[in-house]
């Protein structure tokens, strides 16, 4: 199995087949987070540059374990103080990375495609931990890897993607990656945050909760993502809570065995209540775990893959006409 | 091509039964034992001498399962073109004598690796190889304790070992070695 892919932009891109290559590594790695000595001497000497110019704890701590425990060096890189709050924009930044020789960057951004745009202009396997409102490949993955722990299988399930969806990177990489694997996926929310249209990516959409819960297997809660909103699209976030926030009473009325799940960070009360979160119906912590696991199998199958021709910033300048 | 059957599958079995009691003789019997088969021929191999010490001496020695590939000193050079298999040894290695398992010992890089990986896992008491097949071919110092047969092939023959829980049959055979393949370990 190889990937036609050295970058990993999107589950979008991605085949069956190789959403499984990825979520199998994971499964062999997983097991080195429970030793005593969590490090194998996989990449020794191979550098991965994390990239935020976004913040976040969960996603860059979580690629950080996963680049020590495979023995590779670990380099922080956010916006806030670094030669970005100079004026440095994002392609000569990267590029005067690319000049340190680290072997994989590790990009959040918030403009989408900026993982897709440094990957015509630098020489090295691009990961995209989240891009504005495009893709979190590996947050998505981790979200399959949990569900086929957890279930067993991935085919066949429903699965309810609840909240924002129109500002939501997970929900586009989790609807692009269940699909695939052949789950069918409902989105449900406000009309206000469901994008129109979305039905042409394959998804039920739902305005209503109760209809949306009906026999799902799996029910991922998307955060209000609160600082993304500009003017707020619902009246209250108590109504918002009343409509679409899953408690332990529409907890109960789900179909036996089915699981709450919810990529972090948590807004307490608003989308889930704590009951809901720390049930025992609730893999949230597992996703956090699963997560190292998965970033390992990314970066493994990602290091020291061979280099691609690519075409020279001269013709890149006057091809795709971009502007330095 | 052509092919040449050197052990069946009584063959094997026999192997298997003298090297269970080479083991028991030179460890004083089988207590405080361990066997660690290396995937995927080393596995199967395992759970049968397992199986074998079990009617042999009673008890029920632990065994358990070790991939090397994240070990391997080929991966910076080549990259991670190997699938990871399993490792899966779920007891406790500190102070156990362990058998190292695998169905081919040539170059010895793969017992190297499985060396620094027994050694991340912890301290066994000591480590002893048992393989089925000894080809020659060295390239590093390493040599086994338990060995079933040793084989020296020729510069174009290739050594293939055949089990029946992933292969259907009993065999060991000497082929006509495939254009683009690579040592085993």
């Amino acid at each position: 199995m190889t990937l036609k892919s050295r970058h990993l932009l999107g589950l979008e891109s991605l085949t069956r087949a190789e959403i499984e290559h990825f979520l199998d590594t994971a499964g062999s790695l997983k097991e080195i987070s429970s030793r005593d000595i969590k490090k194998v001497p996989t990449l020794r000497g191979k550098t991965v540059i994390n990239l935020f110019f976004e913040a976040s704890t969960r996603t860059r701590t979580s690629f950080e374990i996963a680049a020590k425990r495979l023995s590779a060096d670990t380099i922080n890189f956010s916006a806030s103080n670094s030669s970005v709050t100079k004026g440095e924009t994002l392609i000569d930044t990267a590029k005067n990375i690319e000049a340190m020789r680290p072997d994989l960057v590790v990009i959040r951004h918030p403009a989408s495609g900026a993982p897709e745009l440094l990957t015509h202009w630098v020489d090295l396997p691009i990961i995209n931990a989240g891009d504005g409102s495009h893709e979190h490949p590996t947050q998505g993955l981790l979200d399959l890897f949990t569900v086929r722990e957890k279930k067993g299988k991935i085919d066949g399930l429903t699965l309810t993607i609840i909240g924002d969806i129109t500002h939501s990177r997970v929900a586009r990489s989790d609807i692009y990656g269940f699909q695939k694997m052949g789950a069918r996926v409902r989105v449900c929310g406000p009309p206000t945050l469901i994008p129109p249209g979305i039905e042409s990516l394959g998804v039920q959409k739902f305005t209503r909760l109760e209809p949306a819960l009906e026999g799902a297997d799996v029910v991922m809660v998307l955060r209000i993502q609160l600082e993304r909103l500009a003017t707020p699209p619902f009246p209250s976030l108590r109504e918002y809570s009343r409509l679409f926030g899953i408690n332990l009473e529409r907890l109960r009325r789900l179909k036996p065995g089915s699981i709450i799940m919810h990529p972090g960070p948590i807004n307490r009360g608003v989308e889930i209540s704590p009951e809901v979160a720390y049930s025992s119906s609730s893999v949230i912590l597992d996703q956090v775990e699963n997560g190292v696991a998965v970033r390992m199998a990314v970066l493994y199958l990602l290091s020291g893959r061979g280099t691609e021709t690519r075409p020279t910033e001269k013709e890149l300048l006057t091809d795709r006409n971009i502007q330095m | 091509m052509t092919q040449n059957k050197i052990i069946d599958a009584e063959g094997i079995e026999r192997i298997l039964r003298r090297i269970a009691h080479e083991i028991s003789e030179r460890n004083q019997g089988t207590r405080n034992l361990a066997l660690v088969g290396i995937p995927t021929g080393g596995v199967h191999l395992a759970y049968r001498l397992s199986r074998i010490i079990k009617e042999m001496e009673g008890n029920q020695v632990e065994t358990g399962e070790l991939d090397t590939t994240l070990y391997r000193d080929d991966l910076p050079l080549k990259g991670p073109i190997y699938r990871l298999k399993r490792t899966d040894i779920p007891f406790d290695l500190n102070g156990r004598r362990v058998i190292l398992i695998d169905d081919v010992l040539q170059t010895g890089r793969t017992i190297r690796a499985a060396l620094d990986a027994i050694t991340d896992l912890g301290r066994p008491r000591n480590i002893q190889l048992a393989v089925l097949i000894d080809r020659g071919g060295r390239e590093l110092p390493i040599q086994a304790d338990y060995t079933g047969k040793l084989v020296t092939p020729t510069g174009n023959e290739e050594i293939e070992v055949r089990l029946r829980e992933s292969d259907g049959a009993d065999e060991v055979i000497v082929r006509e070695k495939k254009p683009d393949e690579k040592p085993k370990g």
